[in-house]
């Protein structure tokens, strides 16, 4: 076992910069230097250079690290691609990260990864706008080490003037970013001077190369020195006599015989075996991947987190956070998104979007929604209590993902600020009259029938036989729809898309209350989103949310027009239009779908109240 | 045991967390076991991971028809070591069609008895989440390869809808008919897998060390003739040579080179002496431009 080599561990980075500072180059120069290019693959991009290449008869590194047809097609990056090379003393990995403005989420996804930045500038450019972005970007996903490489320093002629200008610039903005180490060197990635080997070309430059400097630097945050943290990811029960939890110790340190406490639920045990990866252990420490056993049997499950008892993390439903946007569609309050921390996954919603910050200025702007690649300060409120820490304090157990409960694409990141408290003498009553017993007392199982379609589809005229009828056979009913509720309880809200998300959500809570009075509830609205939908079934109890599906074409819809709106919406008169302006998503899972075109509105009267009156009997 | 150096130490806790993950977040998991070095380092780490227990899910293993014996041989032997369950998977159709490398070429060898199988063998067993020692340094079009590789229904990869993956909060979540492709080993490099290999002393397929075998010249490639089937050309002749391989595959389609590391030691020091790449030997590679990345998107591993 060559025992020296990479003795000083692990150093994962990124590389940002704009398009065409040199990113790729560098990071082929890196490996080209490093001898990590075989002849084979080198004659492979020295055949592709003649093809693709952009600079003329040389061999272009760029070439050795971008790989995807696309982007040799284009000349360009467009994801992160991670690549390898060790120095013999430590071992890298380094994240290339696209320049395009719209790639921030590459850069976020890299730097979440990394303990530290290379930032390129172009020594022809000098400082751009989306230098001070990358770097802030960097700051607050936690980079503190900082490399500013002064990139094609030789088409400067190695001027020493342009270079001590652009790191007094960089010195002046940086200062704000807290990083912990900023060294700046003059470099040519595709000539190579001072990325391995200290140039002559620049004499007047008396500090490390690249690879001396990286070599070299301290990253060690001493995640050890922080408290122990233990995010249980998976309960190993092979067999009665063994149970453990497996996870990595994200931080601090834990041995035999030391006191730890289930952080969401407050149970405390100890710990009485700790399994590694070579056999039983004394103690695990921030990183490793183990299996803890304690002294009682208690519950504990994958998600819960496993502290010290004198240092517990923050437990709580409510927090204060950063979040980074990374989807096209943007991000609602009040809607319901699944969100990841640790090993927990939950449902969560913005309750406020508290400022907005320009990520040029980093100067705080209103915001009512975020798009891709904005970030913002945010409330959120979570469906169970999660145990973290700032992330300023840990970044493994402050970070969390969100997801989209529809379509699963991973839509934004964020990063824990501080727990916020609700007010705490809210206490949930238990009432001696509960929902069983105003439901008895109605001789009825309280539900909703909840009809979406187009405008103009039909659902109120359905809804209104149907509550008719209900009404005939002694049901206790209550319609909600537009009329009853947008001139009241929701006067304040209009058509875009967070109004509508937050109109449907009141609509829900509403329905959830006179569920909970015992009534059959018929909402009609056309509640256009999915998730918003999810989100009202999710309030009532399973079964109680029966989404009838008003399915008329966008064609009848707009020649019957009762109101004149589709004319309206189609002359570009009217915004947010439902199936004009704005979109119209089907729903996937139904209870019921209501051929609205050809059907006379009695007929499909007939098929609600038939599975009515299947789920009162049932 | 000499303890490792902590590099080795970092990405050994990394890979158990991405198996405990797959573990604990997927319905009915798989584990692609191809016989070679990477997928025996998985298959080392599985067991690390779930210690004191079994493996929590199967080995898969694609045969096309044309593995080398000592593959087959090793296969059968540590599956039984470890007490694994191991299903083995060849396509059906392509065996009813005689669908062979020599007769239809590399690119529709692999194609029907490497990817199709593949996806018949995911498909029949339900499989949501297959397990894979491919590494990021392996290819370029590897290198933006995520951990947890979302597959689109009938296992097409989309370039485009990659999950960004941020802090090792792997989004695990699938819709019906989706599938995951999960990369223990996706930040390993070549030297890193050797070295862990000899490290733990993990058992290898012994064509890995050189010893004296039958091999002819084809194309430029040397070729071990491990059964009849291959005819000879004119003009060509078995010669017995001293020779190992630096990646597994099917026996017509992997180059091997002359070699006299017949140890652990000797394998990594001609390892860090070699200028040419690991995917030199495979002659399914070299195919075409960006050839990785099209059988990529076709749902080749
Ligand atoms: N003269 C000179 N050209 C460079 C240098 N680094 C990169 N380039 C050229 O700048 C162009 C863009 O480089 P590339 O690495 O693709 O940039 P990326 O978009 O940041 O990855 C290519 O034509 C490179 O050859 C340098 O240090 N000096
Ligand atoms: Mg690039």
């Amino acid at each position: 076992m060559d025992a020296i080599s990479a003795s000083r561990g692990l150093l994962r980075m990124l590389t940002c910069g704009s398009v065409d500072d040199g990113k790729s180059t560098l990071i082929g120069r890196l490996l080209y230097d490093a001898q990590l290019i075989a002849e084979d693959t080198l004659a492979a991009i020295t055949r592709d250079s003649r093809k693709h290449g952009t600079v003329g008869e040389e061999v272009d590194l760029a070439l050795l690290v971008d790989g995807l047809e696309a982007e040799r097609q284009q000349g360009i990056t467009i994801d992160v691609a991670y690549r390898f090379f060790t120095t013999g003393s430590r071992s890298f990995i380094v994240a290339d990260c696209p320049g395009h403005e719209q790639y921030t989420r590459n850069m976020a996804t890299g730097a979440s990864n990394s303990e530290l930045a290379i930032i390129l500038v172009d020594a022809r450019k000098g400082l751009l706008t989306q230098t001070r972005r990358h770097s802030f970007i960097c700051s607050l996903l936690g980079i503190r080490h900082v490399v500013l490489a002064v990139n094609k320093i030789d088409l400067v002629e190695f001027d020493q003037a342009v270079f001590d200008r652009i790191v007094a610039e960089y010195h002046g903005f940086a200062a704000a970013f807290g990083f912990r180490t900023l060294a700046a060197i003059p470099l040519s990635g595709r000539f190579g001077d001072n990325v391995t080997q200290r140039s002559p070309r620049t004499p007047w430059y008396q500090g490390p190369t690249l690879i001396e400097h990286l070599d070299s630097v301290e990253v060690d945050e001493d995640a050890e020195a922080l408290p122990f943290r233990f995010p249980v990811q998976w309960v190993n029960r092979p067999n009665l006599d063994f149970r453990g939890y497996a996870g990595t110790v994200a931080s601090g340190r834990i041995a035999l015989g030391e006191p730890v406490v289930v952080a969401a639920s407050g149970v405390t045990s100890e710990i009485t075996r700790i399994l590694g990866p070579a056999g039983e252990q004394q103690s695990a420490a921030a990183g490793e991947a183990v299996t803890l056993c304690l002294a009682q049997e208690i519950d504990i499950a994958r998600g819960d987190m496993l502290a010290p008892p004198a240092q517990r993390p923050a437990v709580a439903d409510q927090l204060a956070a950063h979040i980074l946007w990374m989807d096209e569609e943007k991000l609602l309050p009040g809607r319901q998104y699944l969100l990841r921390m640790g090993h927990a996954w939950t449902t969560a919603s913005i309750t406020a979007i508290k400022h907005r910050i320009d990520v040029t200025t980093l100067g705080q702007l209103p915001a009512t929604s975020l798009a891709l690649n904005e970030i913002a300060v945010c409330n959120l409120s979570t469906a169970q209590k999660l145990a973290f820490d700032p992330y300023g304090e840990n970044r493994l157990t402050g970070a969390f993902i969100l997801v989209d409960r529809t379509s699963n694409r991973t839509v934004g990141c964020g990063m824990v600020q501080f727990p916020l408290r609700r007010a705490t003498n809210i206490h949930q009553e238990a009432y001696l009259v509960d929902k069983g017993a105003r439901a008895a007392a109605k001789g009825q199982r309280p539900m909703v029938l909840w009809f979406t379609g187009l405008s103009g589809s039909g659902k109120s005229t359905v809804a209104k036989l149907v509550e008719e009828a209900l009404h005939g056979a002694g049901r206790h009913t209550y319609s909600l729809d537009g009329d009853n509720l947008r001139h009241g309880l929701n006067r304040d809200l209009g058509f875009t898309p967070q109004d509508r998300v937050e109109n449907i959500r009141r609509v829900g809570e509403v329905a959830k209350l006179m569920v909970d009075a015992g009534l059959i509830v018929l909402a009609s609205f056309i509640s256009p989103y999915r998730a918003e939908r999810q989100m009202v079934r999710d309030l009532l109890a399973p079964g109680e949310f029966v989404e009838v599906f008003v399915d008329t074409t966008l064609e009848v819809c707009a020649a019957r027009d009762v109101k004149g709106l589709y004319a309206k919406a189609m002359r570009g008169e009217l915004a947010n239009f439902t199936g004009v302006s704005s979109p119209y998503e089907a729903p996937e899972a139904a209870e019921l779908v209501l051929d609205g075109g050809a059907t006379s509105p009695e007929a499909l009267a007939r098929q609600v109240l038939d599975l009515v009156e299947r789920f009162q009997a049932g | 045991m000499p303890s490792l150096p902590p590099h080795l130490k970092r990405l050994e806790a990394e890979a158990i967390g991405i198996l405990r993950e797959t573990a604990a977040s997927f319905r009915n998991p798989v584990l692609l076991y191809s016989i070679g070095k990477d997928s025996s380092v998985v298959l080392h780490l599985a067991q690390k991971a779930f210690a004191p227990g079994k493996l929590p899910f199967p080995l898969l293993h694609i045969a096309t028809g044309w593995d080398f014996r000592a593959m087959l041989e090793f296969r059968d032997r540590r599956a039984a070591e470890i007490g694994a369950r191991l299903i083995v998977h060849t396509n059906p159709d392509g065996v009813a069609q005689g669908i062979g490398p020599l007769s239809h070429g590399s690119q529709v060898h692999m194609n029907v008895m490497g990817t199709e199988a593949l996806k018949q063998a995911l498909n029949q067993h339900g499989f949501d989440a297959a397990l894979g020692g491919a590494r990021r340094d392996e290819e370029k079009s590897r290198a933006k390869e995520r951990v947890f590789s979302h597959r689109a229904p009938g296992h097409v990869w989309e370039p485009r809808g990659q999950r960004p993956e941020l802090w090792g909060l792997y989004n695990t979540r699938i819709g019906p008919g989706e599938t995951m492709r999960v990369f223990p080993l996706s930040n390993w490099t070549e030297f890193d897998v050797w070295d862990y290999i000899a490290a733990e002393d993990i058992p290898v397929v012994p064509l890995y060390f050189a010893a004296l075998r039958p091999t002819l010249r084809r194309s430029g490639a040397m070729i071990m003739r491990d059964d009849e089937r291959m005819p000879l050309e004119p003009g060509e002749e078995i010669e017995m040579k001293w020779v190992r391989f630096r990646t597994m595959g099917d026996w017509p389609l992997t180059g091997a080179h002359e070699s006299r590391a017949e140890t652990m030691d000797q394998v990594l020091e001609e390892l860090r002496a070699s200028r040419v790449s690991e995917r030199h030997g495979r002659l399914i590679d070299n195919d075409q431009e960006a050839s990785m990345e099209r059988k990529k998107r076709e749902g080749y591993f």
